[in-house]
């Protein structure tokens, strides 16, 4: 008994996993399609223009597309590593506990109902309209019971821990639980008004307690943060545990982990006033978010340069292991992001890079690059572990890998050109002082870039069809591995 | 210190919960000590103004339009004044957006009027060559929730003191009363009046027979909320 392995119990991480690859392909689908909407505008209505144009309209589909992949893909992705790690380096099997499998699943069920009315009501046009937190109040609800299950399967998994010491990866689960759960309450702050007016009108709609720029203060708080706390710290706690398992290779440095920890927590929450340049918040919290979104460099690139240095000698795994191509270019993009970033949040380059294009293409390189490489990365290494099946094909997944990375190439570049062309075109005034160019001008520009976003989506999309396939096959093939798997996931030609 | 507090989950997760919570607590509170408070000449927004300003949320409007307009020349050539906050003390929640696919609309009702609105939300193209903003038709048939907006407006003069039925300072010396129905039969009566005067400068025949009937189209109340840009 003493020498024998624990049995770890993946159910609730499988079932995540399956939520990460469906709602990850819809989210992703809807994307590409609204970006294929902005080149060829036709496709609106692509139904005609009757009744059903309102659910096939951009503005409908833009709010699925984004919260189906923050809230969707990256937080399955998220909680399918969750209840793979979080028995691992605590030592201790979920199946251990009746009341932590029973929270583990509540929570997976109860998220997936609440994501279903969440696609529904976002088609029917209800939505508070604040980015990334656009649910209603009963949502608003049932989101703190869902975080606050996960909360209740962090702490009881940490109560029975035989492993004493928490490893790295749970300071970044333990402080996006924190974080999160702070920003959503504090952010969604709204009165019912059906109940505050005595049951007149509609029994979602509320209002928010906070008016005007005090509103856009806290949304932007909320708004960075979230990005803050959904795209990169779980993310980071991914990669500090998958990479060193894929490898082989110990964390290159321990107090690099700790300096980056602290000083991403500490640095993060103050940068969102750069979302508010030159707006009517007050000034020292503009200056703030500038400097302060600068400093963040330091604790980000820590991070990254880790992971970078994990590999230190073993460089020849990035040409052999796709799995190991898909984390390094993932911490590379991350660097990448989060030096452009800074870029965009000094002020006299956020004065160009503001309401354009560019924007779009620096959440794309991070949400693309970064995290979606990085959880693909996860999954690829989780898979055959749960199944007991080597890799279906490596083929396959080195052609997904290069197909996405084309496509994120092709997609950040056209949108740095659009947004920086759309930026100057704005301001440009010719020898009279008249504004230069008229509004429509400035779009009509854009029509080259547009085309070359959508096929960089697209091939993203493709390369995630792939992934799905390949997962698919993996799990339904006959090949079973007897054995734990140490190190290199082992995969079919 | 950080090796005793990796062991010890309950002391770490507390130092994780101090560390994060102390920007908010230093950029947030003292901002809201010093509450948003309107300009003089701004006013509450009136039930359709406010029933279309939900419509306007409910169609995204803000995933592609700004309603805020920055220190710099070129856009106050091209938008008007840049904002000042008291402008958005009635904005709940505030509307600024983070794109610009379309331009700005802080102050569209200075020049644009319900006739062009009317044109444009019904075939864009043809207004604006080039655009690649969609029609959005169904406006022009589903009805307005003017129930709820007047929910909404009892909720914030309850719980924030919005001054409905109060006289709120004009800049040029002048008051003006924004009126709350006292029933919910009232303040459909009201929304149904400030439609009808929209309705007189549209063309579409099905709107204009609805307004007569009683009822209101989304696209009326859009309008009277652009028209309120200003």
């Amino acid at each position: 008994m003493e020498n024998r392995p624990l049995e770890y119990d993946y159910s609730v991480s499988k079932l995540f996993i399956y939520n990460t690859l469906f709602v990850g392909f819809i989210g992703m689908f809807v994307g590409t399609y609204i970006a294929w909407e902005m080149a060829f505008p036709s496709l609106n209505v692509i139904f005609g223009d009757g009744a059903i144009a309102e659910y096939t309209n951009f503005s409908r589909l833009r709010v699925l597309h984004t919260d189906s992949v923050i809230y969707g893909f990256v937080l399955s992705g998220v909680w399918a590593t969750w209840y793979y790690v979080g028995q691992r380096v605590l030592k201790v099997s979920m199946a251990e506990s009746k009341t932590l499998m029973v929270i583990g699943k509540l929570h997976f069920w109860i998220y997936f109902a609440s994501s279903a009315v969440i696609v529904v009501s976002l088609f029917m046009g209800i939505t508070t309209s604040k980015e990334y937190a656009e649910f209603e109040w009963p949502l608003d609800l049932g989101i703190t019971v869902i975080w606050l299950l996960w909360g209740a399967s962090i702490a009881g998994l940490i109560g029975l821990r035989r492993e004493k010491t928490l490893y790295i990866s749970l300071w970044y689960y333990i402080a996006t639980f924190l974080a999160v759960a702070m920003l959503h309450l504090l952010n969604n702050l709204e009165i019912p008004t059906y109940y505050a007016s005595g049951g007149i009108g509609a029994w979602s709609h509320s209002v928010s307690m906070y008016a005007g720029t005090n509103d856009a203060l806290v949304q932007w708080w909320f708004g960075h943060n979230a990005v803050a706390f959904v795209l990169t710290t779980p993310i980071v706690a991914i990669i500090y545990y998958f990479l060193p398992k894929e490898s082989g290779q110990a964390i290159y440095s321990y107090k690099l982990s700790l300096l980056s920890f602290w000083g991403l927590m500490f640095i993060y929450l103050w940068a969102g006033g750069h979302h508010v340049l030159f707006s009517t918040v007050p000034d020292w919290v503009q200056t703030m978010g500038s400097v302060f979104s600068v400093i963040l460099i330091l604790p980000s690139w820590g991070s990254a340069i880790n992971m970078l240095l994990t590999m230190k000698g073993e460089w020849q795994q990035v040409a052999s292991s796709p799995i190991i191509k898909f984390m390094v270019l993932g911490s590379t993009f991350y660097m990448f992001s989060t030096l452009e970033g800074p870029i965009q949040a000094i002020k006299s380059v956020n004065a160009i890079a503001h309401f354009t294009d560019w924007i779009i293409g620096h959440v794309h390189d991070g949400a693309l690059g970064w995290v979606g490489f990085t959880i693909i990365a996860a999954i690829y290494h989780m898979i055959p572990r749960m199944f007991k099946r080597e890799i279906y094909s490596k083929k396959l997944m080195a052609t997904q890998f290069w197909i996405q990375t084309l496509g994120i190439v092709l997609y950040f570049t056209s949108m740095w050109i659009a947004g920086i062309t759309q930026g100057m075109m704005w301001r440009a005034h010719d020898e009279f002082g008249n504004l230069a160019y008229s509004f429509i001008d400035t779009v009509t520009v854009l029509h080259p870039y547009f085309i070359i976003r959508a096929v960089g989506g697209t091939l993203y999309l493709i390369g995630f069809v792939m992934f799905i396939y390949n997962i698919y096959k993996t799990m339904s093939a006959r090949q079973v591995e007897e054995s734990e798997l140490q190190n290199a996931t082992p995969m079919g030609a | 210190m950080f090796h005793w507090l990796e062991k010890n989950p309950f002391f770490f997760a507390l130092a994780v919960f101090v560390t994060i919570a102390f920007a908010g607590l230093v950029e947030i509170v003292p901002n809201f000590a010093q509450q948003s408070r309107p300009l003089i000449g701004t006013t509450p927004y009136s039930t359709l103004e406010l029933a279309g300003r939900h419509v306007y949320i409910k169609n995204s409007c803000n995933a592609c339009h700004s309603q805020l307009i920055r220190p710099f020349k070129s856009e106050t050539d091209r938008y008007g004044d840049y904002s000042l906050s008291g402008e958005y003390a009635y904005d709940r929640p505030f509307l600024w957006g983070s794109k610009r696919t379309g331009p700005d609309l802080m102050r569209v009702g200075n020049y644009r009027t319900t006739d062009w609105h009317e044109n444009h939300m019904w075939d864009p193209e043809k207004v604006v060559p080039g655009t690649i903003m969609p029609a959005y038709r169904w406006m022009f048939v589903n009805n307005t929730d003017i129930d709820t907006a007047y929910a909404e407006m009892l909720t914030i003069e309850k719980f924030f003191g919005v001054p409905y039925n109060k006289p709120v300072p004009m800049k040029d010396g002048t008051t003006k009363i924004i009126k709350m129905g006292a029933t919910l039969n009232e303040a459909r009566m009201m929304a149904l009046e400030e439609a009808i005067t929209i309705s007189h400068d549209m063309k579409n025949q099905d709107v204009i027979d609805a307004v007569a009937l009683g009822r209101i189209p989304e696209i009326v109340a859009l309008i009277a909320y652009m028209n309120s840009l200003k």
